[in-house]
């Protein structure tokens, strides 16, 4: 399966990258890590991108890692939808001090506008 | 960590501070007071929690993650309970977000819902807040709940963020004990 997972730097997104990362290894999965210009986290997308090749590497995955500028929820949309993509992978909410778990827009914006299937990790 | 959210500038309240006790829409007597340190009775009521009620994941459903859960939302910040011939009906909490500010979350039982409960727990949560000397309070809250939404614009929370699943809501205290 083609997976398309995007990652943004906040911890759900890191979160996601392990689950994926250890999916798409059992399932021989075909897997592309595309790092998010996020206005809801602050890391700098050149740290995301390094930080997921380690761990691709660690995990001996062959994936590639590409940076997608711009709006992140229609970039994603687009890419997927463009390069034949089966599935979108994203993080699935960060918790509040109280535990509440909210989903970011780009989540939203994915969820409602892909024609793909789409996966939230928890 | 800074606490980058906007707040009214505007100070809400006077609030109350409890304990105060009121007859609620179905003339129950109801209790609003301070949690006394005794979990039993709120794991009680979370265990009776209708499922349909839960809200961007809580509270948690198994009685041991109900515990956990618990743990963290008591650990700091003032909690209010409300009961009703002494089984705990509704819990307001407010937690630590790290910055200075807090985060609150309000939990009333199924059958104890739209009796005017909820005004009062808030009333009295804030008023706990205030004497403890919090000034900025914030909440998500899932944007369908319009009753949740219109009770805590009641208590002079304003929308600060529309652009998610959740709303995002926050309220100035002044920072000061009020009486009952």
């Amino acid at each position: 399966m083609k997976v398309l997972l995007g990652i943004g730097g906040t911890d759900d997104s890191y979160r996601a990258l392990e689950t994926t990362i250890e999916r798409a290894t059992e399932a021989a999965d075909d897997l592309t890590v595309a790092v998010l210009d996020n206005p809801e986290s602050d890391p700098d997308p050149d740290d995301v991108a390094r930080k997921a090749e380690t761990r691709l590497a660690e995990a001996s995955l062959d994936a590639d890692v590409v940076r997608l500028e711009g709006d992140p929820g229609s970039q994603l949309v687009e890419v997927a939808e463009r390069d034949g993509f089966d599935r979108i992978v994203l993080g699935g909410g960060e918790r509040s001090p109280m535990g509440k778990l909210t989903i970011g827009h780009v989540a939203e914006f994915v969820i409602l506008n892909a024609t793909r299937t789409v996966t939230l990790v928890r | 960590m800074t606490d980058d959210r906007p707040y009214p500038d505007e100070v809400s309240g006077p609030f109350r501070t409890p304990p105060f006790s009121f007859d609620d829409r179905l003339d129950r007597r109801i209790e609003v007071r301070a949690f006394d340190g005794d979990e039993e009775p709120l794991v009680a009521m979370y265990r009776a929690f209708d499922p349909a009620d839960r809200a961007q994941g809580i509270p948690p459903s198994r009685e041991e993650e109900i515990r956990e859960w618990l743990a963290v939302v008591l650990d700091e910040g003032p909690d209010v309970v409300a009961s009703h011939s002494d089984e705990v009906v509704g819990h307001a909490t407010l937690v630590p977000d790290g910055t200075g500010a807090f985060e609150l979350a309000i939990f009333v039982l199924d059958e104890y819902q739209a009796a005017g409960i909820g005004t009062r727990l808030l009333d009295g949560l804030l008023g706990q807040g205030s004497a403890a000397g919090i000034d900025r309070v914030w909440l998500t809250v899932e944007r369908w709940n319009t009753p949740a939404i219109d009770l805590y614009q009641k208590v002079g929370f304003e929308t600060t963020d529309a652009e998610s699943f959740e709303l995002e809501m926050s309220i100035r205290l002044s920072a000061a004990s009020v009486p009952a």
